[in-house]
């Protein structure tokens, strides 16, 4: 059932090269003879490495994408955001707080978006990129957490935005501050871990740590599954 | 409209048969079924897939051919001129190398114990497999749950051939991993209380499974860096390591990197070096596609190997069985368990199911393989190799409309990418290589064979005996990851630094090599694969 494949032309780099149609960016480079390095690291969309910029033949419009998750059109002039630099904000959890005055000294930044939603445009997520940095403005963390969350950190958003926000890193402060602070401490897991540490339960596990194999299989064979 | 007319034509008769199979429970195999299965199907089980290693400290041990080669080749520095007397272009007290969800830990509390630390990684900091993982990580931190509990069901799982110290060292530790990566604000899957939601995973008789949404491993991975970046530790990227070094007496005593931009080599110096450079996937066992992270080609085997680790189960692999086989983009690409465990069926090309859909990961697989090699009942697609499909849109008339958007989003965008609705249209699977079971052997602190150096996360091998348990790899990694970081930072302390450096270990290799005739031309570690897509 192989049947012909169609091939289109695609342009790396301003270099036309005739490719099978049913590739990806990623492995349309591939065919056409690259060694990817830089901009290629799980082929699943889930790192953001392969962030990529194109333009149809005969259309103005500049698009963009993660290279793993598109497939070629002809057409395609192509060229890979191998790196673009962005600025992430260093700090000590312990020390700050979820707070709008804390936020913005490591993102004033945000303050300065324009409302433009370029970002919006660009993520390949399909995120409200623009929405959570509003929600970080705010302060509103549990907000930003939470629609920022599917960010494979590309830097798409980045690469467009007038204001020069670091829109991934920024969003990933407000996660970790919403988790630590927002979200509460699950309620028995300081328990447990004190209880290993104290070496509490030492002696059930030690029990079958020391047990032969034949004893072992039998408790498992037997073990109640919970519901 | 990706799915062609052919397979459209096909796409009918698992519509027909749809009807008919809700509701309806297809047998589970017995003991004897599942053996036979396993034995005839199972790549694990195909002998010539695998051959005896004929090189090293495990001279002898059987290993899968694809491995073997990587095993049995050169050092890339064969011809390279090095100055190791020169003054090292890096100087640490530890080495990591792999900058993935065990490297990051091992870094963390390196450095936290006072040590100078650096991270050298092939591609970006978190381009990994930990970045891939999206069902879970497994810790007794229920009441109704214990680490005893939990060490049953790892040992259960592993066939009892798991090393029982370094089971143990997983499970009671798991708490406490949860608890770090809690305090770090790591985003979890929690209750209004803060209560962890837990959920089942293959062979869990608890319901353990902590997620992040379907984003585990990248919330992990992505906090983790965060705070590497955060600590102010060095990290140096496209800078993967090609050779272990060794210090006279032969203690590990740092590696020798290779720029993958300029092409230069460089040499860093180090007390302690801890291998975290994960699986190998990317080998393509018997030419099965891959679920894994592009750099998974198990650099730190061969690294570890020719400095005198030993391993363990190397031959041990685990392959899921639904991997995307069509739309051709999604080849290998991992489509999540959550799936079957909602309820979505294998079909063959008649619509007709043919194995239970919960049944083990390497049972599964196997039916799957059988269905289309031996009965020939596989649905063949245009790019030439054959596949199942995976009922799909059958989640929607049993549970509800809205439930594939609900529970499997990346899924469903991930499909919908490449034009497969797969709230409409079933999904076409084959088994997909997923994850190396062994690797190198270490013990309760991830220390190896060798002086000083230590291997943490899918390298190591021995935990997880020759089944890993799904939401126990991501433990692991952060298990040792920690606890080589610790122990080569407590190492490192009260150590002068290596004073001559050597590669005498790889030109013992060589002629070890030449003597049993066995490389031929090749090199490796291969640190990338060549893709042509021809
Ligand atoms: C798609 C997928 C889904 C998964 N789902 C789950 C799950 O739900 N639960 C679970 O517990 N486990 C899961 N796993 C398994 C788990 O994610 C991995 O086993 C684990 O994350 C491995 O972590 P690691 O740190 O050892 O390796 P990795 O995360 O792969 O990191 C290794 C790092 O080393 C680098 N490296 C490699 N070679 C070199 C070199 N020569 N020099 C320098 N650096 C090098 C790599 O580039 C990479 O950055 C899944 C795996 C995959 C692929
Ligand atoms: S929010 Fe920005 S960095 Fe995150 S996925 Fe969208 S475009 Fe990429
Ligand atoms: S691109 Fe920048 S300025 Fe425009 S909406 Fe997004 S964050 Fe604001
Ligand atoms: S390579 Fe990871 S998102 Fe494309």
């Amino acid at each position: 059932m192989t049947e012909e494949i169609k091939m289109v032309d695609i342009f790396l780099m301003g270099k036309r090269y005739t490719v099978p149609e049913t590739l990806t960016i990623l492995d349309a480079m591939e065919y056409a003879g690259y060694q990817l390095t830089r901009g290629c690291g799980c082929r699943a969309g889930f790192c953001g490495a392969c962030a990529t910029v194109f333009r149809m033949a005969n259309d103005y419009e500049l698009q963009v994408g993660l290279a793993c998750q598109t497939k070629v059109e002809d057409g395609m002039y192509l060229a890979q955001i191998p790196f673009f630099p962005g600025r992430k904000a260093s700090f000590n959890l312990e020390d700050i707080q979820p707070s709008v005055a804390h936020f913005a000294q490591l993102y004033p930044e945000v303050y300065r978006c324009l409302g433009c939603s370029s970002c919006n445009k660009v993520c390949p997520q399909d995120i409200d990129v623009m929405q959570y940095i509003a929600y970080c403005q705010r302060g509103d963390f549990a907000k930003a957490a939470d629609i920022s969350f599917d960010c494979v950190m590309c830097g798409l958003c980045v690469s467009r935005c007038p204001a020069n926000i670091v829109h991934y890193n920024a969003a990933l402060t407000a996660r970790r501050l919403y988790s630590r602070y927002i979200a509460k401490p699950d309620p028995f897991l300081s328990e447990r871990a004190r209880a290993i540490k104290d070496g509490e339960m030492d002696a059930e596990i030690d029990a079958l740590v020391t047990a032969d194999n034949e004893k072992l299989q039998e408790l498992y064979n037997e073990r109640e599954i919970e519901k | 409209m990706t799915y062609t007319p052919q397979l459209r034509e096909l796409m009918k008769k698992v519509e027909e048969t749809r009807p008919s199979r809700v509701g309806v429970h297809f047998p589970r195999m017995s003991q004897e079924e599942r053996q036979d299965v396993l034995q005839k199907f199972h790549p694990d089980y195909i002998e010539d897939g695998f051959r005896e290693l004929k090189v090293g400290v495990n001279k002898g041990s059987r290993l899968p051919n694809e491995m073997a080669d990587v095993f049995e080749s050169y050092s890339p520095l064969r011809d390279v001129e090095l100055d190791l007397t020169a003054d090292p272009d890096y100087d640490v007290d530890v080495l990591i190398i792999g900058g993935g969800g065990a490297g990051a830990s091992a870094a963390l509390d390196a450095h936290a114990a006072g040590a100078k630390v650096m991270i050298a990684t092939k591609l970006r900091f978190g381009d990994a497999n930990t970045m891939m993982a999206q069902g879970g990580i497994q810790a007794a931190d229920k009441e109704n749950d214990s680490p005893a509990i939990h060490y049953l069901d790892v040992m259960g799982g592993g066939r009892l051939e798991n090393v029982p110290e370094l089971a143990r060292a997983l499970v009671m530790d798991a708490p406490l991993v949860i608890k770090w990566l809690e305090d770090m604000g790591t985003m979890f899957d929690k209750k209004e209380d803060g209560t962890m939601i837990t959920n089942h995973g293959g062979g869990t008789s608890r319901k353990r499974m902590h997620a992040a949404r379907d984003y585990t491993g990248a919330e992990i991975m992505r906090t983790l860096r965060d705070e590497v970046y955060n600590q102010g530790i060095n990290v140096v990227e496209f800078a993967a390591a090609v050779e272990v070094l060794l210090d006279e007496n032969g203690r590990a005593a740092g590696a020798v990197l290779y720029n993958l931009e300029t092409e230069e080599y460089l040499i860093a110096r180090a007390k302690t070096v801890i291998i975290a450079t994960g699986g190998s996937g990317r080998l393509h066992y018997r030419g099965f596609p891959t679920s894994n992270h592009y750099g998974a080609t198990a650099d730190g085997l061969i690294m570890g190997y020719r400095a005198g680790a030993k391993t363990i189960y190397a031959d041990s692999i685990q392959y899921h069985p639904t991997g995307g086989a069509y739309p051709p983009q999604l080849l290998g690409l991992l489509v999540t368990e959550k799936t079957r465990g909602l309820g979505a069926t294998p079909l063959n090309i008649k619509g007709e199911q043919f194995v239970y859909h919960l049944e083990t990961r390497d049972v599964e697989s196997s039916a799957i393989i059988r269905e289309c090699e031996e009965r020939g009942m596989g649905v063949p697609l245009p790019t030439g190799i054959t596949a199942v499909w995976l009922d799909s849109p059958i989640l929607e008339l049993t549970h509800g409309e809205g439930t594939i958007e609900r529970q499997l989003p990346a899924m469903l965008r991930q499909f919908q990418r490449f034009g497969v609705d797969i709230r409409k249209e079933p999904m076409l699977i084959y088994p997909t290589l997923h994850y190396q079971n062994g690797g190198l052997l270490i013990d309760g602190n991830g220390h190896s064979a060798v002086e000083n150096l230590y291997v943490a996360g899918e390298a190591a091998g021995g935990i997880h005996g020759t089944n890993r348990l799904m939401g126990n790899s991501l433990l692991d990694i952060i298990v040792f990851g920690r606890r080589a970081g610790r122990d080569a930072a407590a190492k490192s302390k009260d150590m002068p630094g290596p004073e001559k450096l050597t590669l005498e270990h790889v030109k013992a290799y060589h002629r070890e090599l030449e003597e049993a005739g066995a490389a031929g031309s090749r090199v490796g570690p291969i640190l990338l694969p060549h893709y042509t897509h021809r």
